[in-house]
């Protein structure tokens, strides 16, 4: 091999690895950054219901009930809505329509959340404040709203993969059998793309739980401690929206800016577990297709 | 005689091509109340902001607190953070990517570094703003400038073009890789020559939707580039920038009695934006899919 040659192979080799050095580094600095506060912070602080940094009160815990209030929200409105879709345009659209839906659909998973933030201030919270007759339009329901917009769209196109990948064999013999092509999708094909469906909800979530502008703008940001049903009509605080909104005026490593950081962490061990649980699903899936092939 | 029990149809029940109609009907009012919106939400922008987009508002310094006169600072700092995240993350991207489809042995390692891009791919941008301030502004000393912004945002960008390079890659028949070797071409010569130029319109389009998505961010920009207002235009990497994504925040929740023309025009600008990238990069795939010979 070549001097050039072999320089060219190995810097390709080292770039290859780079994604390995990247989420390692980004590891290493919000540990770096956020494990003091957990030497600053007494446990018993940390862990508290209170979230109130200038008297030196950072319970984290009603951020992470909000983040989790305003994700599981937006997950009931976007998954119906998002796996009807994928059904459409997968099983049901003829092809014409198809081609309209599916660059909508990526239209949509273009608009940044910022965006659609500024829109939840026009107009979606407005609307929900005199529709429900609430004190005010900025809650967790607003923020659900918007996210499930935000979600739709992967949701969508894993969905839609995953109903892709079921055989056409499987569908010919449920017609064969007598069956209507709607008991097909029920019955035949939504069991088979399972394990694909559980994918795109999981990463629907992680996309929820990850977002930051649209829900900053639009829930308030009151770090209310979760109060059942209601807190979904109520001003919420995600974990996403607090180290957005208060990192830009927190001293650098002051305890303030140590427990930002410690969010941090916990954000990014969330989004960990979701993305390689569900990637791990999805090797699976392939796998089993596979035998079903040989 | 054993008597089976009976299934008896309740009376509710419809027929089957009748379940089939209702179900129908119901999947699409689903895809319906899912697609609606999202056209709305534009056709509503357009509405609201086209009458704002003049010569002067695109071309001009903001004036009197920003609420008069243009956004041309932010557009230009946009464009800044654009060009910036393409110059490292392109030819990191495209050389990972060239490394998982070409060099890449399906071992340990490997599939160590698939995880390691799952995992980047879904780390929250908030998360990748903390990062970047952690790394970029305050260990390598880059303080709050294009340079840092454009950095963290091109770590966000590069699973996108790491895997869009990939999948473009892999769609080439293997047969050019065996005809470009027995021509006598190196491995190296084969990729450069024959298969690149094959997969280049798929790894151009993930280009720009990665691009596309980096452009639109907010979050990832808060801590490590984007300033709230600034006299005069950035003149060099180390500056600070304005950023329309930013811009849209601060003038939509942080000054008050801002007039609602700027608001929408400027939300109709980083749309447009966003929006141009994303038909650009459908262009390109639809005329390499009517092109491609194989």
């Amino acid at each position: 091999m070549k001097r050039s040659e072999r320089f060219i192979a190995n810097s390709i080799k080292i770039a290859g690895s780079s994604s390995i050095l990247f989420i390692l580094l980004i590891f290493f600095f919000l540990v770096k950054e956020g494990l003091p506060a957990l030497g600053e912070v007494s446990f018993k602080n940390l862990f508290s219901l209170r979230w109130y940094p200038i008297e030196e009160l950072f319970g984290i815990l009603p951020l992470i009930s909000g983040s989790l209030v305003v994700t599981l929200t937006s997950i009931l409105i976007a998954l119906p809505l998002g796996v009807g879709t994928a059904i459409y345009i997968g099983e049901i659209a003829p092809k014409k329509i198809k081609e309209i839906l599916k660059p909508t659909v990526e239209i949509m998973a273009g608009i940044p959340s910022v965006v659609l933030g500024f829109i939840g201030i026009q107009a979606l919270s407005p609307f929900l404040r005199t529709f429900l007759n609430l004190p005010t339009g900025l809650t967790a329901l607003s923020g659900a709203i918007l996210l499930a917009l935000i979600a739709i769209p992967s949701i969508v196109s894993i969905a839609e993969d995953a109903l892709y990948a079921v055989p056409n064999s499987y569908r010919d013999a449920s017609y064969a059998l007598g069956a209507t092509q709607w008991q097909t999708i029920w019955g035949v094909v939504m069991p088979s793309a399972r394990s694909g469906l559980m994918t795109a909800v999981m990463l629907g979530i992680g996309r929820s739980l990850g977002e930051t502008m649209a829900v900053m703008m639009v829930t308030g940001n009151a770090a209310t401690s979760f109060a059942g049903l209601k807190s979904i009509i109520m001003p919420v605080r995600t974990m996403t929206a607090t180290i957005a909104s208060e990192m830009g005026e927190v001293a650098s490593s002051s305890v303030h800016y140590h427990v930002l950081f410690f969010i941090g962490i916990i954000l990014f061990i969330f989004s960990l577990i979701i993305n390689i649980s569900s990637s791990s699903l999805q090797g699976k899936t392939k796998q089993e297709k596979g035998q079903v092939v040989s | 005689m054993i008597e089976y029990p009976q299934y008896k149809k309740p009376f509710y029940a419809l027929s089957k091509q009748n379940s089939q109609k209702v179900g129908f009907s119901f999947i699409r009012l689903i895809t319906l109340v899912t697609i609606l919106p999202i056209l709305g939400i534009i056709a509503y922008i357009v509405f609201k902001g086209a009458g704002s987009i003049t010569w002067e508002f695109l071309t001009a310094m903001p004036s009197d607190g920003m609420r008069a006169g243009g956004i041309l600072p932010a557009i230009v700092g946009t464009f800044y953070l654009m060009i910036g995240t393409a110059i490292f993350s392109i030819p990191l991207g495209i050389a990972a990517g060239i490394y998982l489809s070409e060099y890449a042995a399906d071992n340990r390692w490997t599939r160590l570094i698939r995880i390691a891009i799952v995992s980047l791919a879904g780390v929250p941008s908030v998360v990748y703003g903390l990062f970047g301030l952690g790394l970029f502004v305050l260990f390598f000393k880059f303080g709050i400038s294009i340079l840092s912004a454009s950095l963290t945002l091109s770590i966000m960008t590069l699973p996108v073009i790491i895997s869009t390079t990939e999948e473009s890659l892999r769609s080439v028949p293997y047969r050019f890789r065996v005809v470009g070797v027995s021509l006598g071409g190196t491995q190296w010569q084969t990729i450069r020559r024959v298969i690149l130029p094959q997969a280049l319109p798929g790894i151009v389009t993930g280009i720009i939707l990665g691009l596309e998505r980096a452009v639109g961010e907010t979050a990832p920009i808060l801590f490590t580039g984007a300033t709230f207002f600034l006299p005069h235009l950035p003149g060099s990497p180390m500056d600070a920038t304005m950023a329309l994504p930013y811009h849209i925040y601060v003038i939509s929740t942080q000054v008050p009695g801002m007039p609602s023309g700027i608001q929408y025009g400027t939300v109709l600008v980083l749309l447009a934006f966003v929006l141009g990238m994303n038909l650009i990069a459908s262009l390109i795939r639809s005329r390499a899919r009517a092109r491609r010979q194989w």
